[in-house]
């Protein structure tokens, strides 16, 4: 190997890695609030560039009728002033939607504003009336939902892959695109961001109140429903950024969004479910360890990622004791 | 009752001029066992798999792998196949079961999509996608079964016998301590259960069972590629256990037949309504489990049951087991506490606390609020390991040891909240405490082999509840009970176990004045007949007029130890509770 080949390597594996990070991240947060496990995230985040792709075409996708019935559900479960959210943002999305054709800029908007719609929507309608189940009928659910969500995408866009053109096209230096520029500024950005929203705003303490004390948030005034749709709305959103950009360097079709989710479970797996640093760097660990052993054995690398998890679980376990209250 | 299971057996023939609903009717078959596998892992033993697929890939491919490239008989491909399944099982239990909650079914997603993975592309080993074809037909007796009908009598008789060992299974005290660990661990541990071995042992019970699936599949199609051993496939068989209902057999074995129904009418139908071919019926999948989730979170079975005339039981008449009754002589040592400390982060809980415990006394453990009286309790019953000191149980030292360990050498404990499974009955709630006086393995369990000592352990149950009044209720649902019964199934639960001391937490918290007194002739009664009481609790009413003595504990510390009426007046005590000025 020589020093192409390795920093090329390194700047690919960088690239997914601050991907899963950006997954894992959502999976950390959804779960510490929600208690849900999101296996749709992969399919959340593969609507988002396949959207945009019908669009672009000038057709309405199949996600936004999905999404619009979705709200319709969230709306009748709602009723009162609570429906009014659903039902004016359906309302907007429809109308965003029919101007967004074949108008890039709106059409990047359109895709992002479905997605996190469509996320929040499946919170209201599916997670919610099972606020009080256990985590193993939560992640059972979620399960059900990733499946129902591929086999929907594959109604919606067919079992093509599509690659839509890059924000930004050319490359930098050989093996970095200014597209995957973009994904590490984005991937960098919204770190920042989610510093500052957790660290400094009212909104975001409470969100990691209700995370850390379910009970004792809601003494205080916090709804778990809001703070759920909030964990659900900002999981959606990196799922639906990561998913723009993301596309026009590996393609997107629907059964893609799978692998790319369960990457950031191994990357959350590996930070315990519960440090999101750790989990960030897990997801940059299995980044590199992905782009190298896809070097070295491509046709075993996703099988060599998941067996990262073996040291990882090996450890949490001699950490474990089996009895506790 | 239950062997009406085997008129199962009769559908061939009824379905036999319909070949293509007697291949249904193996699918049907087969994914019952996957389910009832199932069953054990997450109905009893409270934890979730998405890789049992992955075990049905062992047992197929081994048989495969034996009778196309080493000629060999399938018998032994189904020995090597429960084998290498049992394997598997073995090293993801090994490194998860100790785990908690989500992780156990996240890496077993994780397991499942890398042996697919291999699967597929170990293409010298397995054929890679393509796969191995022309496995032979099992032979039974000079009988080839090669076609769908004869093949189903040979599928279902083992789903018979396999439903029949898991009812004996749930019945034995192996159930019982599968479903009180998958409730509460540490009530499960006090009880003398080894959480992470009875664990594992579970794993692998339920790889087994879906390893003799695979073996089944592979001799039925005469083919295996990875597809069917898939995440998919592990997933809808998870789909067909939760919605029918985990928690019981008939729940798992509905949920196999409704879902083998539905996907058969899904691929019908919904490439006719989209007017396109392709793998659509996942989509109805997703949606009626999620329908079923938010409707019937237990599952269909449940709303079926509530129509189906219940079973009695009756009263269990078998001899009990000769548990050894408390003796030696009254007021010897049984419990030697010498200078334990603990601490939490900063805060300092138990600072060097010292007392004996003497045989036929109640002693009692008082303080204020936050004194440290119940970490105290939990160092001494092994729920917390202390940082500091020593505790023995008639002379041996048992610092640090789990409770399982040290209920085993004659020590019960009680909870502060009363740590029942509401589940199941009140009898069945008492028989938990004979678990460490009864042997009877998995295999024994699974075969029916421990009904004698079942029974016994049941009728050591039952003389238990009548010990503190409560056999009418036996076979009622623990859920039924008021708190001071449930304070008192607790205690039966101690004696049905055999412990000599009983360390009672809080136990009459939440009791009313005539069930306080009731309680406290109970424990002086079991105190003149040689067991010991340590109790911990706040009513000085109740204290007082019980305890033979008291120990005093304050900010982690003995303030004072004596006759109830002695600490009563010691100014030290009194400044504790009441906040009096200390006297020098």
């Amino acid at each position: 190997m020589d020093a192409t080949i390795l920093s090329f390597l390194l700047l690919d594996g960088l690239q997914n890695g601050v991907v899963y990070g950006l997954l894992a991240l959502s999976l950390v947060l959804v779960f510490a609030v929600t208690r849900v496990i999101l296996v749709p995230i992969g399919e959340l985040l593969m609507f988002a560039p396949l959207s945009l792709v019908w669009l672009l075409e000038g057709k309405l996708p199949g996600t936004l009728w999905l999404a619009l019935v979705l709200g319709g559900a969230w709306a009748l479960m709602a009723r009162g002033r609570g429906a009014l959210l659903p039902l004016v943002g359906g309302v907007g999305l429809f109308l965003l939607f029919l101007l967004a054709k074949e108008v890039p800029p709106l059409a990047y908007l359109a895709a992002v504003l479905l997605v996190v719609y469509l996320g929040v929507a499946t919170y209201r309608v599916f997670f919610q009336p099972m606020r009080g189940a256990t985590v193993l009928s939560l992640l059972i659910m979620a399960v059900g939902l990733h499946v129902a969500y591929q086999g929907l995408g594959l109604v919606f866009f067919g079992p093509e892959q599509f690659r839509p053109a890059p924000l930004l096209s050319g490359e930098v230096v050989v093996g970095l695109s200014w597209q995957g520029v973009l994904v590490l500024l984005f991937a960098a950005l919204s770190l920042m961001a989610l510093y500052l929203f957790f660290r400094f705003s009212l909104f975001g303490k409470a969100l990691l109140a209700a995370a850390e004390n379910r009970l004792g948030a809601r003494l205080l005034g916090i709804r778990p429903e809001e703070a759920g749709m909030v964990a659900f709305g900002i999981a959606s959103l990196l799922a639906a950024f990561s998913g723009l950009l993301l596309a026009p360097l590996i393609n997107a079709a629907y059964f893609m969004g799978f692998m790319l989710g369960l990457k950031g479970f191994v990357a959350a797996i590996l930070g315990g479910l519960a440090s999101y640093p750790v989990a960030f760097l897990g997801a940059l660990l299995v980044g590199f360890f992905e782009s190298f052993t896809s070097f070295y054995a491509s046709a075993y690398k996703e099988a060599l990622v998941f067996l990262l998890l073996v040291p990882a679980l090996f450890y949490q376990s001699l950490r474990a004791r089996t009895v506790e209250e | 009752m239950r062997y009406l299971w085997f008129l199962l057996l009769l559908l061939p023939l009824a379905l036999s001029p319909f070949p293509y609903y007697l291949t249904l009717l193996n699918f049907f078959a087969l994914s019952a066992m996957v389910v009832l596998s199932l069953y054990v892992l997450t109905g009893l033993a409270g934890m979730t798999s998405f890789a049992q697929a992955a075990f049905m890939g062992m047992g197929a491919y081994a048989t495969a792998l034996l009778t196309i490239k080493a000629g060999l008989s399938p018998w032994l491909g189904l020995g090597a196949g429960l084998l290498f399944a049992l394997l598997l099982a073995l090293l993801l239990g090994a490194l998860t079961v100790r785990l908690k909650g989500h992780f156990l079914p996240l890496s077993t997603i994780a397991w499942q999509v890398a042996l697919y993975i291999l699967a597929g592309n170990l293409v010298g080993l397995t054929g890679g996608h393509t796969g191995l074809t022309d496995l032979p037909p099992i032979h039974f007796f000079g009988i080839s079964l090669d076609t769908g009908f004869r093949y189903a009598f040979l599928t279902l008789f083992l789903l018979v016998l396999l439903v029949l060992a898991l009812y004996n299974l749930r019945q034995s005290r192996i159930g019982r301590a599968l479903l009180a660990l998958r409730g509460d661990a540490l009530a499960a541990a006090s009880f003398g259960v080894d959480p992470a071995v009875l664990r594992l042992k579970a794993f692998l019970l339920s790889g087994v069972i879906a390893g003799l699936a695979g073996f089944l599949y592979a001799h039925f199609l005469r083919f295996v590629n990875p597809t069917p051993f898939s995440l998919e496939a592990s997933i809808k068989y998870l789909v067909m256990a939760v919605a029918g209902g985990v928690g019981s057999i008939p729940g798992v074995m509905l949920g196999a037949a409704f879902f083998t129904g539905l996907e058969d009418w899904l691929k019908d139908l919904l490439p006719l309504l989209l007017g396109r071919q392709g793998n659509y019926e996942t989509i109805g999948y997703g949606l009626i489990l999620a329908l079923i989730l938010i409707l019937a979170p237990k599952g269909l079975w449940p709303l079926v049951e509530r129509y189906l005339p219940s079973r009695d039981l009756g009263v269990p008449k078998a001899e009990p087991l000769s548990l050894k009754s408390p003796d030696g002589p009254r007021g010897e040592v049984v419990l030697e506490v010498q200078g334990l400390q603990k601490s939490f982060g900063g805060l300092l809980a138990v600072a060097g606390v010292s007392f004996d415990l003497r045989r036929g006394e109640i002693l009692a453990l008082i303080g204020p609020n936050g004194a440290g009286k119940s970490t105290t309790f939990n160092l001494v019953a092994g729920a917390l390991l202390p940082d500091r000191g020593q505790v023995r149980l008639f002379g041996k030292e048992i610092t640090g040891l789990p409770p399982y360990r040290i209920h085993a050498l004659g020590l019960g404990r009680t909870f502060q909240h009363p740590h029942l499974f509401l589940e199941l009955t009140v009898l069945e709630n008492a028989a938990l405490g004979t678990y460490s006086r009864t042997r009877a393995g998995f295999l024994q369990a699974l075969l029916g082999l421990s009904r004698r000592e079942e029974e016994r352990a049941l009728a050591t149950a039952y003389r238990a509840l009548k010990r503190v009044g409560l056999e009418s209720l036996a076979l009622e649902k623990a859920e039924r009970l008021s708190v001071g019964q449930q304070r008192l199934l607790e205690i039966a639960r101690l004696l049905a176990s055999g412990a000599e001391v009983l360390l009672l937490d809080e136990p009459a918290a939440g009791l009313r004045a005539q069930e306080k007194r009731e309680f406290a002739s109970l424990l002086r009664s079991l105190a003149r007949e040689g067991y010991t009481v340590l109790i911990v609790d706040h009513d000085m009413d109740l204290i007082m007029g019980l305890a033979d003595r008291v120990v005093v504990m304050n900010y982690g510390e003995k303030i004072a130890e004596g006759a109830p009426k002695e600490v009563q007046r010691n100014p030290l005590v009194r400044a504790a509770y009441l906040g009096e000025e200390e006297v020098a």
